[in-house]
Order: structure tokens, then C-alpha cells, then sequence
């Protein structure tokens, strides 16, 4: 049974009248629906700034014939609503004539609970908790001037209605709590960040008064920035910490390795599967099905049940990230990776977590072998130029290294790199892999999705480093 | 069809009765309908169409010095009563705040509007797709283009009412058209994009297909087989639309908001020297047809014309009723950010400009986000052009520019080239003594 036509002149037989009606002589398509609760608690400045709550939903239907995509959204879940976006869409594709694609795998794998992160922890609890949060943090130390917290908090339903009348659903919980610590010592400010998350309950995070441990890190990053000199700039060699440091992954290699850029031939990856892209014992992987993280999902948007895709191993390039319609222009089968913010977005093969898998190398190693270069611990965000395969992404908390010891802190720099080069370049590989916190989102195409990256500790052999020092 | 007034402010009304029966001691509420079609195209064929349309409502309570909001797309009434008393009950849990309340009423704005931010002209799917296509063509006429990332063409239309328990009610039709080519050049293996852009509130001001797919096609191919260059510290010229970036850091440096809370380098800057002499920064809402124009703000506060830097000096902030509070100021219209924000032009024509000096660095594209507003730090990926001796010689890329902005702004000069192409605009400028990471 679907829960989004009641209180709607709609019920599921009429809706997948009219959906079948409009897609059957399409090669794809389906009708997604949406219904999402969120809510935003900002703390800031030493009180609740803002306590916004959201509801929205909304439907989004698709038609695709060949390699054209029509695509109508509303939030208004009506008939005539349904039935003006039937007429949108056949406009579009005016006489369609393709063979709908009915085939679409089974799933009853499961990687988080059905729970209402917004509704099953009263607002006045959380209001308390950013309370003790900013208490907490100002009284580690006198030079803490500001502290901003927020607790982000949503439920999304979703439903997918395909032709013929199958129907898809997935009930997917997200939060996300941050801090961020202003210092000040000697006229000099500095900020440090930090934020945990993922598909579960606010309380998991809580617990043990475990959301100190979120002030301690943002505290701990902005007193060692205070102490931080000018950044060197130019080519270096670069030792990554685990966990986070990842958005190298996301950035150099992970969005080149999206199918529709592949399918369009504007990623330089495009022609390189089978290839040597990156050094011996470098495998990455993008995988949807790991346990309440931020980037896992049940199915993806399409429907499809996520996997753990090998995108590269051993160097050698294996596989790209594909949703429906990339992977049948490339005569390929959707790895799950088909993803949209919201009933109001276009599918686009998206990132879910991109991890790049141990190696045998210790950190100690790494730092003991560079003469001259950077230790970067921490990042904010990072960008790719998918064409011509430069990315950057920025330091918040590096170090140098000065004959294989670690060195004063440096101020955050942006660092830039080749894509399809540098992994060529990673001289060794760690063994202790993390996972990030649980607070990334990916932007592409004006749509931001939950994401998750991992990796070992790295060192790379040279990257450019865009400090002020020379 | 896009919605009328007398339909938006019935729902406007609805929020503000219902939340002042429920208990709230004020109220603010904006009801905004946004309807907007676009086509894409690849390779001179047509890729995908969308249409949207968005109805929907953000209502804020006040319980004296107590404030929540809500914010739904589901305007039947049995939704909003439900949403309404959400809202009620979260503000009379939430902490007071003696800074909340709503604008001075003497601040709201009243007055005419006839700054012509609507055009009515609509384009039929296949007038868009004829549009962004003849700039394709225009772009693939160049041997050297061999592919794009796709172009595309949308219209969009939007009609608000934002009200408040004070009185205030008020709302206005505004649309955008835009369009864009973004294209790939390959050459001797290096492959390369670049894009153009336009964007108006009335058709008739967009750039030409024709001259759109021509500008994406000489930038895309200006890039071909860059150079990474040495280390130093130089010369940038910052093209106009990366020059606007530097604009907006420096207001959301000034905003009441971070000089509230002493979050920015900026914070005791005011009525000091911040740039050199020849610099004067303008925020004027009020210019005809321009992006940037609004009659009030998302308060429903007057927006008045702005001189934030005169001569190099400091001498205005952004300044919202909230934070203003903070820092004892009236609101000057900023909630919802600046308006048409750009330096006033310089004395030196760009040959001149780009002659100060035998090297320069042209950028013409940063990545990533790497302005510190708290510090004043910059450091971001760039890639560009080289000019020796006034003359354009090699492209360059996969290098870095950083430095500081108390610095920089003070290393500014400016052309005479301003033209209102966004809504926050630049001439061209050159900054010294930024360091270039390079080889």
C-alpha cells in the first residue's frame, strides 16, 4: 500500500493508471514520490538563533526515451496535478516509441532502522543539549570567544512507482550534529570544526555524554591553528591522516568515475577502464551497504538496491558508478548509484561511500620517509574540474614535516592536484583505514546528497601545496 | 500560470490569524510560488526538459522574546493548522532571546515599484531549445571544440507575499531567464571546458545565442595545453567574474551578523582604511531590470542605497534588525544579503592594467572554496592565462594563489570596465604580491 495519496483525489490504481499510460513506450521512467520531515536547531552567539522544521513533499515523474529525460515535479499530489505532468512529459518526447525497461532487482537488505530522528526526541531535550554544548565548550578554556552548534535532523519516505504498477519504497533517517569553536589568544582568531552523523538516532551520538568529545576535537583544532605559521607553497611530498582526508578520493578520481560524464565522454577516466590509473596496491571501492552510515541507502533513487562497487583495483580501473539510464547507453547494469536530492532534482549517478581499502604501510613510515613536505590531518571541502581532472581541496589542520619528523602547524591551504595523476603518485599505502565522521555532502549540478568517504593513512609523492611561504 | 497576489496573501493571513489565536505575541510570514521550465541540450540535441513548480510557506512565531519557524509545501488548511500550532509549541519551549523581535515598523518599506523586475514573455520549449542550440552551433564552429558538457536554457517566474503581525503585506512578480553553454575543446591530448552565461530578468537583455556560444568556445579553447608554473610571488589580474568573488567575501565579512559576533578580520574596521584611496564600494537596490534590485528585504525593511567604501575607508555594514540589535544599529535592508554590490570603476582602461607590470598572472577560474573570513586568509586552485609584457602568451593551470585579504584589498587596482552582468560586479583587477604554488 502507498501512503501518498491519502487525503489526494488519488489512490495507487488511478496514479499507476496514469504512470503506465504515460510510460509505456518509453525505454525508462518511473513516478517517484517524497515526503520529507527536517528540522534545523541553530545555536549561536550563546542562544537558540534558530529552530526551523520543515515539511515537505512532492512528487517527481520521469519519462526517458533513448538518451533524452523529461521530467515534471510538483508538490501537489492531485490528479490533474499527475495528469498536466503526463501531458509535460509526452511533449518532451513527442512520438516515443522505446520498449520499457521492466526489469529491476529485488532487495530486502536493510543498513539502517525506520525512525523519526525529528519526532522521537522532543525539541525542548535537544534545545538542552546545545545548551550544555556551549557551556561546555567555553569552560574548556578562556580563549574560547564563540561557539555555534547545530543539530540537523530528517525523515525521508520515499516511494517509486513503476510502470506496470510495481512500487519501491524506503524509509531513510539522517542526523547531523556540529560544532564549531572560535579562540582568540593575543589578538590572533582562529576556528576549529567538527561534526558527527549518519542514519540514526540523535541519541547514539549522545549517549556517555559522548557530544563532548565533538567540542574537545572542534576546541583542539582551532588552539593548534593558533599556533599555526604560514603554509609553504609549491610542489611537496604530502602524507594524508585516515578517515576524512578521503575527499581526495571523492574528488580526484570519484567523480571522473561517474557514469554520465564517462557516457559523455568529458571525464578524462572515459576511456581508461581496464587501464593503470593509479599505483600498485591502491584499491577503491564505493559502497552503499554499510551500516547507518551517511552515504548508505537501502535502494537508491531509482529503485535499484545498492552494492559495494570496485571502481579501481589494484590500480588498475575496473568499473564506473552508474544509474539506469547511463548504464543501458553504455550497455551496463545500474550499480546503484542512480541518486537525486529530493523529489525536485533529476536522477544523476552519484557517490554513496568511496573508500579506498588498506594497504601495509604505518603512518610512522610515511612521516619518517619525507625530507620536506606536509602532514595534513583534517579538511574542509574540496572541488574537481571533471574535464580537465584538476581538483583542490583545503586543509584545516596540517602540519609540516621537517626530516621525517612532524613539524609546527600550518595555516589551512588549499592543495591542488591532477586527478588521473596522482594516484599514479601515492608511494605508499596505510594500514589503519577510517571512515569519516558522517558529515559530508556532495554537490553536483546544484544538488547536494549525503555522502561518506574512508581511507588509510597515504603519502603522496608530490602535490601542490598553496600556502604563502615560498 | 504563475499565482496572483489576493491568492498568496489568503494564505498569508490565514498563518498570521491563526498563529495570533494560538498564542503568538507576533508573527512574520512569506508565502512565495516559484514556476520554472528549462531544456537541456547536448551536442545540439535536445538531452532533457524540466518543469517545477513550487508553492509553498514560512511562517515565524514570537511568543514575546521567544522564536520559532516552519516552513511546508503542503498548503491545505488542515496542514497549516497542523503546521501553525508545531510552530506555536516549539516557540514555547524554545529560550528567549532579547534581541528577537520584528523590524521597526517605521523601517517598512512603502513606496512604488516600478523597477520592472517581471517580463511576462514566455518561450515554448522548442523557442528555448532553438535559443541555447544556435549557441551550440556558434561554439562547435570552432575546430577545436569537440564535445559539451551540456547547455541549456530556463526561464523562470516567481510572485511572493511576505507579511508580518505589524501590518506590513506586501509581494512582487519577479523573473529570470538564463542561459548557458558550456563547452569541451581537446587538442594534442589536453582536454578542456569552459562556459558562458547570461542571465536577466527581461529576454530581451540576454547576450545573443550566437555571442554566448562563441565566448564559451574562445574561453574553453584558451585553456588548451596549460603550464604549470614555478613558485613566486606576483601580479594577478582577476577577471571580472572571478573579481566579484573577492566583492562577496568582503560583505559577508561586514555583515552584522559576523561583526556581531567578532567572527570576521573586518570586526573594529569601521571608519578605517581598509582599501587604498581610490576605491569606492556601492550596494544600490534600486537600478532598473538589474539581478540584483529588490524593493525590501526579507524583512520587509526599505533597502537603502549603501556606500560601504569611500576612498578606502570603511564606512557602512550590512545590517538586519537582529544583529543589529547587537551592535546598536537599524536595520538598512540586508536580511536578505546585498543588493547590486560592485566597486566603482578605476582610472586605468585593461591595456593599461594588464601593462603595470612585464609578468602577470590572468585568472580566470578559482576552485575551491579557500576564503577565511574569520582570519582573512585566501587560498584556492586557480588556472588562467600569462601576460608578459601586456601580451596574452600561455595558458596556465594546476597552481595555487594565497594570501591575506587585509593585504590584498589594500594592493588593489581597478579598471574602467564595469558592466552589471551579475549582481554582484567587478571591473577587472589587478592585486599584487599574491603568492603563486606552483612547480
Amino acid at each position: 500500500m502507498s501512503s501518498f495519496f491519502k487525503n489526494t483525489d488519488l489512490d495507487l490504481n488511478k496514479a499507476e493508471k496514469i504512470v503506465s499510460e504515460t510510460l509505456s513506450k518509453c525505454d525508462d521512467g518511473e513516478l517517484y514520490l517524497e515526503d520529507t520531515k527536517s528540522e534545523s536547531i541553530v545555536l549561536d552567539d550563546n542562544k537558540i538563533k534558530s529552530s526551523n522544521y520543515t515539511k515537505d513533499s512532492g512528487y517527481g515523474f520521469r519519462a526517458i526515451n533513448g538518451d533524452v529525460v523529461a521530467y515534471s515535479h510538483s508538490n501537489e499530489i492531485s490528479e490533474k496535478s499527475l495528469k498536466n505532468s503526463s501531458r509535460s512529459l509526452k511533449s518532451t518526447l513527442k512520438n516515443s516509441e522505446g520498449i520499457y525497461n521492466s526489469e529491476i532487482k529485488k532487495t530486502n537488505q536493510k543498513f539502517y532502522n525506520d525512525l523519526d530522528p525529528v519526532d522521537e526526541k522532543n525539541l525542548a531535550d535537544k534545545i538542552k543539549i546545545l545548551n550544555e554544548i556551549n557551556e561546555y565548550s567555553r569552560s574548556i578554556s578562556g580563549s574560547v570567544k564563540q561557539v555555534t552548534a547545530n543539530f540537523l535532523g530528517e525523515r525521508k519516505n520515499i516511494e517509486i512507482l513503476r510502470c506496470g504498477g510495481e512500487l519501491l519504497k524506503d524509509s531513510r533517517p539522517l542526523v547531523r550534529i556540529n560544532v564549531s569553536v572560535m579562540v582568540e589568544k593575543n589578538g590572533r582568531k582562529e576556528t576549529g570544526v567538527y561534526g558527527v552523523g549518519g542514519r540514526q538516532s540523535y541519541d547514539e551520538f549522545l549517549k556517555n555524554d559522548d557530544w563532548k568529545k565533538i567540542c574537545d576535537e572542534a576546541y583542539r583544532i582551532a588552539t593548534t591553528n593558533l599556533e599555526s605559521k604560514a603554509s609553504p607553497a609549491g610542489e611537496m611530498k604530502v602524507v594524508l591522516g585516515p578517515g576524512w582526508p578521503a575527499i581526495l578520493i571523492h574528488e580526484a578520481v570519484g567523480h571522473g568515475l561517474e557514469g554520465d560524464f564517462n557516457r559523455k565522454k568529458t571525464s578524462v577516466f572515459h576511456d581508461l577502464v581496464g587501464k593503470k590509473v593509479a599505483s600498485d596496491g591502491v584499491t577503491i571501492i564505493d559502497d552503499g551497504t554499510i551500516d547507518k552510515r551517511r552515504g548508505s541507502l537501502n535502494i537508491d533513487d531509482e529503485g535499484t538496491p545498492t552494492e559495494k562497487t570496485v571502481l579501481i583495483e589494484n590500480g588498475i580501473l575496473k568499473n564506473f558508478m552508474q544509474d539506469r539510464l547511463n548504464a543501458r547507453l553504455m550497455n551496463t547494469k545500474s550499480t546503484g548509484n542512480g541518486r537525486r536530492e529530493s523529489y525536485k532534482h533529476i536522477v544523476m549517478p552519484r557517490m554513496r561511500n568511496t573508500i579506498m581499502l588498506n594497504g601495509n604501510n604505518t603512518q610512522d613510515e610515511m612521516i619518517k620517509s619525507v625530507d620536506k613536505g606536509i602532514f595534513a590531518v583534517s579538511f574542509g571541502g574540496g572541488q574537481v574540474d571533471i574535464t580537465s581532472g584538476k581538483f583542490v581541496f583545503s586543509c584545516t589542520e596540517a602540519y609540516e614535516i621537517i626530516n621525517g619528523k612532524i613539524g609546527s602547524p600550518i595555516k589551512g591551504a588549499t592543495l591542488i592536484g591532477d586527478g588521473p595523476s596522482s594516484l599514479k603518485e601515492v608511494l605508499m599505502v596505510g594500514n589503519d583505514m577510517m571512515l569519516d565522521p558522517g558529515i559530508g555532502t556532495c554537490g553536483k549540478a546544484g544538488q547536494g546528497v549525503p555522502v561518506g568517504v574512508g581511507q588509510p593513512s597515504l603519502l603522496i609523492d608530490k602535490m601542490t601545496v598553496g600556502g604563502t611561504q615560498i | 500560470m504563475i499565482k496572483e497576489d489576493r491568492f498568496l496573501e489568503k494564505i498569508a493571513d490565514f498563518c498570521i490569524s491563526k498563529s495570533k489565536d494560538l498564542g503568538s505575541t507576533s508573527s512574520n510570514v512569506l508565502v512565495m510560488n516559484t514556476i520554472s521550465e528549462n531544456v537541456n541540450i547536448r551536442n545540439k540535441k535536445l538531452d532533457g526538459s524540466e518543469r517545477s513548480e513550487n508553492l509553498g510557506v514560512t511562517l515565524t512565531t514570537y511568543i514575546g522574546k521567544k522564536k520559532a519557524s516552519i516552513s511546508s509545501t503542503n498548503l491545505s488548511e488542515n496542514n497549516l493548522i497542523e503546521l501553525v500550532t508545531r510552530c506555536i509549541d516549539s516557540t514555547k519551549v524554545t529560550p528567549e532571546d532579547e534581541y528577537n523581535s520584528l523590524p521597526d515598523q517605521e523601517l517598512h518599506f512603502k513606496g512604488e515599484k516600478n523597477l520592472e523586475l517581471y517580463d511576462n514573455t514566455h518561450l515554448s520549449n522548442d523557442e528555448k531549445i532553438n535559443f541555447i542550440k544556435e549557441a551550440e552551433e556558434v561554439a562547435f564552429s570552432h575546430d577545436k571544440i569537440v564535445n559539451t558538457n551540456g547547455s541549456g536554457f530556463s526561464e523562470t517566474k516567481s510572485n511572493f507575499i511576505l507579511a508580518n503581525s505589524n501590518g506590513f503585506s506586501d509581494g512582487y512578480k519577479t523573473s529570470q531567464f538564463t542561459a548557458y553553454c558550456e563547452v569541451v575543446s581537446k587538442s594534442n591530448g589536453s582536454m578542456e571546458r569552459d562556459y558562458e552565461y547570461s542571465s536577466k530578468r527581461h529576454y530581451k537583455d540576454l547576450l545573443t545565442p550566437k555571442q554566448i556560444g562563441e565566448s564559451a568556445a574562445k574561453l574553453a579553447i584558451s585553456k588548451l595545453n596549460p603550464k604549470k608554473i614555478e613558485s613566486n610571488k606576483m601580479g594577478i589580474v582577476f577577471d571580472k567574474r572571478i573579481a566579484q568573488n573577492l566583492l562577496s567575501t568582503f560583505a559577508s565579512a561586514i555583515s552584522s551578523n559576523t561583526i556581531s559576533k567578532g567572527t570576521t578580520f573586518l570586526k573594529d574596521c569601521l571608519n578605517k582604511k581598509v582599501f587604498n584611496d581610490q576605491i569606492n564600494i556601492i550596494d544600490k537596490a534600486n537600478i532598473k531590470k538589474a539581478n540584483g534590485s529588490r524593493y525590501f528585504d526579507s524583512e520587509g525593511v526599505r533597502i537603502e542605497d549603501l556606500q560601504l567604501v569611500k576612498n578606502g575607508i570603511l564606512s557602512d555594514y550590512l545590517v538586519e534588525t537582529y544583529s543589529g540589535k547587537k551592535i546598536n544599529r537599524k536595520s538598512n535592508g540586508r536580511s536578505s544579503g546585498t543588493t547590486n554590490l560592485y566597486f566603482e570603476n578605476g582610472d586605468q582602461s585593461f591595456d593599461q592594467l594588464i601593462n603595470l607590470d612585464k609578468k602577470l598572472l590572468y585568472i580566470k577560474e578559482t576552485i575551491g572554496r579557500g576564503a577565511n573570513i574569520i582570519t582573512g586568509d585566501y587560498s584556492v586552485g586557480a588556472s588562467g592565462i600569462m601576460i608578459e609584457n601586456g601580451k596574452f602568451t600561455f595558458p596556465v593551470s594546476e597552481i595555487t594563489i594565497a594570501g591575506n585579504f587585509n593585504e590584498m584589498f589594500k594592493n588593489i587596482i581597478l579598471a574602467d570596465d564595469l558592466e552589471f552582468k551579475y549582481s554582484t560586479n567587478s571591473p577587472t583587477m589587478l592585486v599584487n604580491g599574491i603568492t603563486v604554488g606552483g612547480k
